[in-house]
């Protein structure tokens, strides 16, 4: 096994972006018959790294060889014509066309009167065969079959082209475990005939199931290439997050938890809430002053269940008692009347508003509770502005800046203002220390500190299990959509009780594995 | 496991071959029947065979733009310039033949014209980046200016050219009174290949399966390593050299150019696509729709004459159509989505 000659041949790929090293000296070898599976954390460079090999993203040093000879892809042609197919998470095919025409599209068999659709659709047949998907009619409009196949579809379209390698980008992120199982399937028939399948996945009870190889990133950088087997769950988790074994063990300052008086009500006692799809239902009960960590891998549905909660997704199960009330959370608008306020964990696009200035960001979430036509009396607004700022110690101090020129961390805090000027009794705050400095960062650990003590209840999500620890009260654990703890923080948990939970316990199952 | 997921798909129902993208354009053909219907009932006229052969003789030049515009708007594009360039051409075209140019030189340097505004917009839309509407917007004034520059008076063919030989009527059928006789004549005859030309381009070559991912979606189209850029050049390309073409088949009929001709005939052809079922989105439609839909609007101004109705109604009618044949359009996607 260990002495094939590889297929694909990375070596040292360094992509920049304006200002950021996207990729820096990343290495990926891919062996023919082998599912290999690229590991890391959001930002890690995966996807950065797949549209390296895909042709989308020009690499600015670093080589290419594919199957002996080395390329510069110039676009999607160019690494297709190389033999390399891909399955985006998306699926990207025609949705306006059928089945046959995509697996086909660009390969069509002609006869003396262009496209000869009897031997087009003949040969789609075979191909979709292949996929195990011989009981779907060519002609059937892609748009009338589940994302699972069409997912399948978009493979036999590899097929088309001869590919010898197969790149499969979050397949499996909105399967089921049926489709999921299905499409190993497939999987590994590919694999068998000799094609190396390049596999990304947060599920890590699905890299364990398919992968043979690993690569891990982080940070843009090449940390190990592994084989699946020797590899200890709990040492891949340290290796993604940068923290070994032993140091996730060692227990940092943590808050003193804050206990349960007997008989004290919840602000926020929901049960059985999910949507299909993104979460399993869950069961969270949340109190004045107390902070709960989501804690959970990327995809394991912390910022969906977050979501949830805020009313940014509509839920379709369970009930929702707000301070003893039921209530119904169905849109952002009705949690804001409500008191419960949602800081995204995606700054930029669903944070900011980045060329309005930040008294105008700081202001526009409490506006909206109060409708167009109240607007807020100049002289308040002024204070308002003035107490946020001065509170999260915004930096500069100068309201009337476009927000997009401050610092990411200052931004931040500017979000986490917004929120507080509409007096939620419920803040949900999803990664709100992703991609800041050290100092706004521990800035920010200390503000939800100070909002828990002031009784207000605090959700706190992060990807940072360290953080998680230190700052929680109780524990959500979360993998591959389930709730599948929850841990009251007392001394005895440290980020390694995390990690050995998300690693040992099997979802379906909800026992040790 | 298999089985799970097979239960999911409905096989497809026998004897149900009808793909519910079809029925804006079976509603067209409807339409045309029951308005051809309707004036051969009340007026008695509308199924000669002189009104027929009228009608195409008459409209051939907006059956060939309805076919030029339907590709554009298959990728979810636009053009605007067709008129324009109708106009250019035939001005342009017009001068030649009175300078004392064979006719079928004039004509060439009418494609070849078309063909660079074609290219231009191509060129707009693929190198800078520009929305088709804003490429073919700028390319409509272009030409319209250009055209204006040239002549504003109302040109006419000089005597003894051999231009409008496209326009002789040539009879199939001969009665013994005019209004009976079945004839065509060769601006039908080019309006009829130029929709075989289009249905073959569609249907039966890559780059019109091309033109329909696009309308799918151009980033997915790209992503499976179609030539997008390559095939919107055609695109814009073949509907500015069809508008030519059309020009040329206008002007032959009337015997005469302006730079005004042509003002608001690619608005004319936009309709004729969408109440031919081609949704504006793109991805889907037929250009058999895009030529009943042209039918459909040439019947328009005989009706409304028929029934005394001013000409200003028949722009009323023809927006009531569009929007009829947009809401139609919308519940078929919709119930379609709800499957």
């Amino acid at each position: 096994m260990t002495e094939k000659t590889p297929i694909v041949v990375m070596k040292g790929i360094t992509i920049e972006f304006p200002g950021v090293k996207a990729l820096d000296g990343v290495d990926l070898t891919l062996y023919p018959g082998e599912v290999h599976a690229l590991m890391g954390e959001n930002g890690a460079g995966k996807s950065t790294m797949i549209k390296a090999l895909t042709g989308v993203y020009k690499i600015n040093s670093g080589s290419i060889v594919v199957d002996g000879k080395p390329q510069q892809f110039n676009g999607t042609l160019d690494a297709q014509n190389a033999g390399i197919a891909t399955v985006y998470q998306e699926v990207n095919l025609c949705t306006n066309l059928s089945v046959g025409e995509n697996v086909m599209l660009g390969h069509e068999k002609r006869g003396p009167f262009g496209i000869d659709w009897k031997k087009t659709h003949e040969a789609a047949k075979i191909y979709l065969a292949q996929m195990g998907l011989e009981h779907i009619d060519p002609h059937t409009p892609l748009s009338s079959i589940s994302i699972a196949m069409q997912q399948l579809v978009a493979i036999a379209r590899a097929m088309v082209i001869n590919a010898k390698v197969l790149i499969l980008d979050e397949p499996t992120s909105s399967l089921d475990a049926n489709e999921v199982q299905d499409l190993f399937k497939i999987m590994r028939k590919v694999r068998d005939s000799g094609v190396a399948i390049l596999f990304v996945s947060h599920f890590l009870d699905q890299i364990y199931e398919i992968t043979d190889r690993l690569t891990i990133l982080r940070n843009g950088k090449f940390i190990k290439e592994v084989m699946t087997k020797d590899t200890p769950r709990d040492e891949l988790i340290g290796m993604m997050i940068g923290k070994s074994a032993a140091e996730l063990s060692q227990i940092g300052a943590k808050k003193a938890r804050r206990e349960i008086a007997p008989g004290e009500k919840p602000i926020v006692n929901v049960k059985g809430l999910g949507k299909r799809g993104t979460i399993n239902p869950v069961d969270v009960d949340i109190y004045a002053g107390e902070v709960v960590g989501f804690a959970g891998l990327l995809g394991s549905g912390r910022t969906e269940l977050g979501r949830l909660l805020y009313g940014a997704d509509k839920p379709d199960s369970g009930t929702y008692e707000l301070n003893g009330k039921k209530v119904n959370i169905s849109d952002p608008h009705t949690a804001l009347k409500n008191k419960i306020a949602y800081s995204t964990e995606n700054r930029r696009d669903e944070g900011i508003i980045g060329d309005l200035s930040v008294r105008q960001n700081i202001l526009i979430a409490l506006q909206a509770t109060r409708g167009m036509f109240k607007p807020i009396p100049k002289k308040e607004a002024d204070a308002i502005v003035d107490k946020y700022m001065k509170e999260m110690n915004v930096r500069p101090a100068d309201p009337d800046r476009p927000i997009k020129n401050l610092s990411g961390g200052n931004q931040q805090k500017v979000l986490i203002g917004r929120w507080l000027a509409t007096h939620p009794e419920l803040l949900i705050l999803d990664e709100p220390t992703r991609g800041i400095d050290i100092g706004a960062k521990a800035e920010i650990q200390q503000v939800v500190l100070d909002l828990a003590a002031k009784g207000m209840g605090v959700v706190f999500i992060s990807s940072e299990l360290e953080e998680v620890v230190r700052l929680s009260d109780d524990i959500e654990v979360l993998k591959d959509r389930h709730k599948i703890a929850e841990i009251e923080n007392d001394d005895t948990v440290s980020q390694a009780t995390i990690v050995e939970t998300i690693a040992n316990t099997n979802v379906n199952t909800g026992k040790e594995a | 496991m298999t089985t799970a997921t097979a239960n999911k798909v409905k096989a497809p129902k026998k004897g149900f071959k009808l793909d519910r993208q079809m029925i804006p354009t079976l509603a067209a053909v409807v339409i045309f029947i029951l308005m051809m219907a309707m004036g051969q009932a009340m007026f008695g006229t509308y199924l000669r065979l002189g009104f027929i052969s009228d009608l195409f003789i008459d409209h051939a030049y907006l059956i060939i733009l309805a076919v030029a515009m339907t590709l554009p708007i298959l990728t979810g594009g636009i053009d605007l310039s067709v008129g324009a360039i109708v106009a250019i051409t035939a001005v342009v075209g017009m001068k030649l033949i009175n300078a004392g140019m064979p006719a079928i030189v004039a004509m060439i340097v009418m494609l070849l014209l078309g063909a660079v505004f074609g290219l231009l917009a191509g060129a707009l839309i693929e190198e800078f980046n520009m929305q088709p509407f804003i490429a073919t917007l700028s390319t409509m004034f272009l030409a319209r200016g250009i055209a204006s520059m040239i002549s504003t008076d109302s040109l006419t063919f000089p005597e003894g050219n051999n231009f409008d030989f496209i326009a002789e009527k040539i009879k199939l059928i001969d009665q013994p009174k005019a209004a009976h006789d079945l004839s065509i004549n060769l601006g039908v005859i080019i309006a009829l290949v130029v929709v075989v030309f289009g249905y073959i381009l569609l249907h039966h070559t890559r780059t019109g399966r091309t033109i329909y991912a696009i309308g799918g979606s151009r980033s997915s189209a790209e992503l499976m390593g179609l030539p997008v850029k390559r095939t919107q050049y055609v695109i814009y390309l073949t509907s500015a050299t069809l508008a030519a073409l059309a020009s040329i088949v206008y002007m032959a009929n009337i015997g005469s150019a302006k730079n005004t001709v042509g003002v608001g005939w690619e608005l004319d052809a936009i309709a004729s696509v969408v109440i031919g079922g081609t949704i504006i989105t793109g991805g889907f439609g037929y250009v058999l729709g895009s030529v009943l839909g042209a039918l459909v609007r040439s019947v328009l101004d005989p009706l409304a004459t028929s029934f005394g109705v001013p000409a200003e109604w028949t722009t009323i009618v023809i927006g009531l159509m569009i929007l009829i044949f947009v809401v139609l359009q919308r519940a078929v996607m919709a119930v379609g989505d709800k499957k």
